[in-house]
């Protein structure tokens, strides 16, 4: 959706502020909200992009209000009760008042050790050829989807180059809209910058996105 | 949930700086034992731990996971290696997964990893325009201003403005590359080794190599400034 996560080339938010010496964590809730975030994902309760997208439709002023790991808890919370595992009068009360639902797995201190705190790939095997190269001339599409997609709004309808493959990925647009994975080709398209900001780009700039096959049409 | 083993958040004395960034949503917790986001929080894991969906304990090695091993330090060692070892470096352009995967001790990356290089001639730095993705198998979290409006905003259409928010300028000649992690690619830049570092060992060059080096928002330290 054309919400207020998709922030690129929008102006006046000022000057980035950096914080020397930044810890990892700045409160310990927000460590353990990222340590839910991976123990649930690992359930298969949900997919991550699910996860996001609940960031996304968060109203904006809440979006940009909130911290970031707080902008977490609330979709983390909302998911669980969406998707059946808690209810909302559960995380009112603070304790269960009822059994859980049943979970594909769990994720236990001898998986952990097993594999490391890494996530799983996301490469798929390939349903059919890829539909671009490195070197051909590409025009991403002009659609603004009420669901999730990650074809950002600066880079729609815009001409640009394929520069790299990358397989085939997940398509996180499918996932949230459906639960499948659709998994689809995957391309660095590379754009000047003239072709995103105009007249008065910056000449020596060139940005990519990483766009699934989708999101391309041949220019 | 008084019993539960990870009763570590009696935190009331810790350092609390009011950055604008981050958890404002706790102004209300000074005052009170426990602030009201670690109590939502809380009632959530208790929840969710109670009906069987995860272990609070494993929980406590994600947040350790996090907060001592993986970190810009494992980044910077995968450069000095790729200062010193061209055949680790020419793998790791080519597949940066599998090179870090291969050398074996730098732990491990399950993200699909792409290494990009800094030259005389080109400038490469890495934006996540619709959220937060970064690469935290070998810098960690990401700190608060790459998740924030003001980067994820600019970076993709002013970069050299935002190099200056970081006191880095350019030459005017030099071509900058924005990455923009919209997929599950991850992004690492290869800084420039500074002149002056012929002869350095591994672990002095790593040294050099700072966190925003290796996002492209800063450049590795010169010799005169750091410890070597």
């Amino acid at each position: 959706m054309n919400g207020i996560h998709d922030l690129g080339g929008m102006q006046g938010f000022g000057p980035v502020v950096t914080e020397p010496n930044e810890p990892p964590f700045h409160e310990p809730w927000e460590g353990r909200v990222l340590g839910m975030v991976r123990a649930v994902l690992y359930t298969r309760a949900w997919k991550i992009d699910l996860f996001r997208y609940h960031q996304e439709v968060l109203p904006a002023r809440t979006y940009l209000d909130v911290s970031y790991y707080h902008r977490w808890l609330l979709s983390i919370s909302r998911t669980a009760v969406e998707k059946g595992l808690v209810t909302d009068s559960e995380i009112q009360a603070g304790h269960a008042q009822g059994p859980g639902v049943p979970v594909e797995r769990t994720l236990t201190a001898d998986v952990l050790a097993a594999t490391g705190v890494i996530r799983a790939p996301f490469g798929r095997p390939a349903p059919r050829e890829a539909r671009f190269q490195p070197g051909d001339r590409v025009r991403t599409r002009n659609f603004h989807p009420i669901g999730h997609t990650r074809l950002p709004r600066y880079a729609r309808d815009k001409v640009g180059t394929i520069e790299r493959v990358h397989g085939c990925h997940a398509y996180p647009d499918a996932v949230v809209a459906t639960g499948e994975e659709d998994p689809q080709w995957l391309y660095t398209v590379v754009f000047e910058a003239a072709a995103l900001w105009g007249d008065n780009a910056d000449p020596t700039l060139r940005v990519s996105i990483d766009a699934f096959e989708p999101y391309l049409e041949p220019a | 949930m008084s019993q539960s083993p990870h009763d570590h958040d009696h935190d009331h004395d810790h350092d609390h700086d009011d950055h604008d960034h981050h958890h404002r949503d706790d102004d209300h917790g000074h005052g009170s034992h426990l602030s009201d986001m670690q109590l939502r929080v809380r009632a959530l894991e208790t929840v969710l731990a109670e009906k069987g969906y995860l272990d609070p304990a494993v929980l406590d090695q994600i947040v350790e996971h996090f907060e001592t091993k993986v970190g810009p330090h494992v980044g910077a060692r995968v450069i000095a290696r790729a200062w010193t070892d061209p055949a680790f470096k020419a793998a790791l352009l080519a597949d940066a997964t599998a090179a870090i995967n291969a050398a074996g001790d730098f732990g491990k990356v399950g993200d699909h990893l792409i290494a990009v290089e800094n030259t005389e001639a080109e400038h490469h730095m890495v934006v996540c325009t619709l959220c937060s993705c970064y690469p935290w198998d070998v810098l960690g979290l990401p700190p608060v201003w790459y998740k924030s409006a003001p980067y994820r905003s600019r970076a993709v259409m002013d970069p050299r403005g935002v190099l200056g928010d970081f006191g880095v300028t350019l030459p005017a000649t030099k071509r900058i590359r924005v990455w923009d992690s919209t997929a599950e690619t991850r992004f690492l830049v290869l800084p420039q080794r500074p002149p002056g570092t012929d002869g350095w060992t591994e672990a002095q060059l790593a040294a050099l190599v700072t966190r925003d080096s290796m996002i492209g928002t800063g450049l590795a330290q010169s010799p005169s400034g750091a410890q070597a």
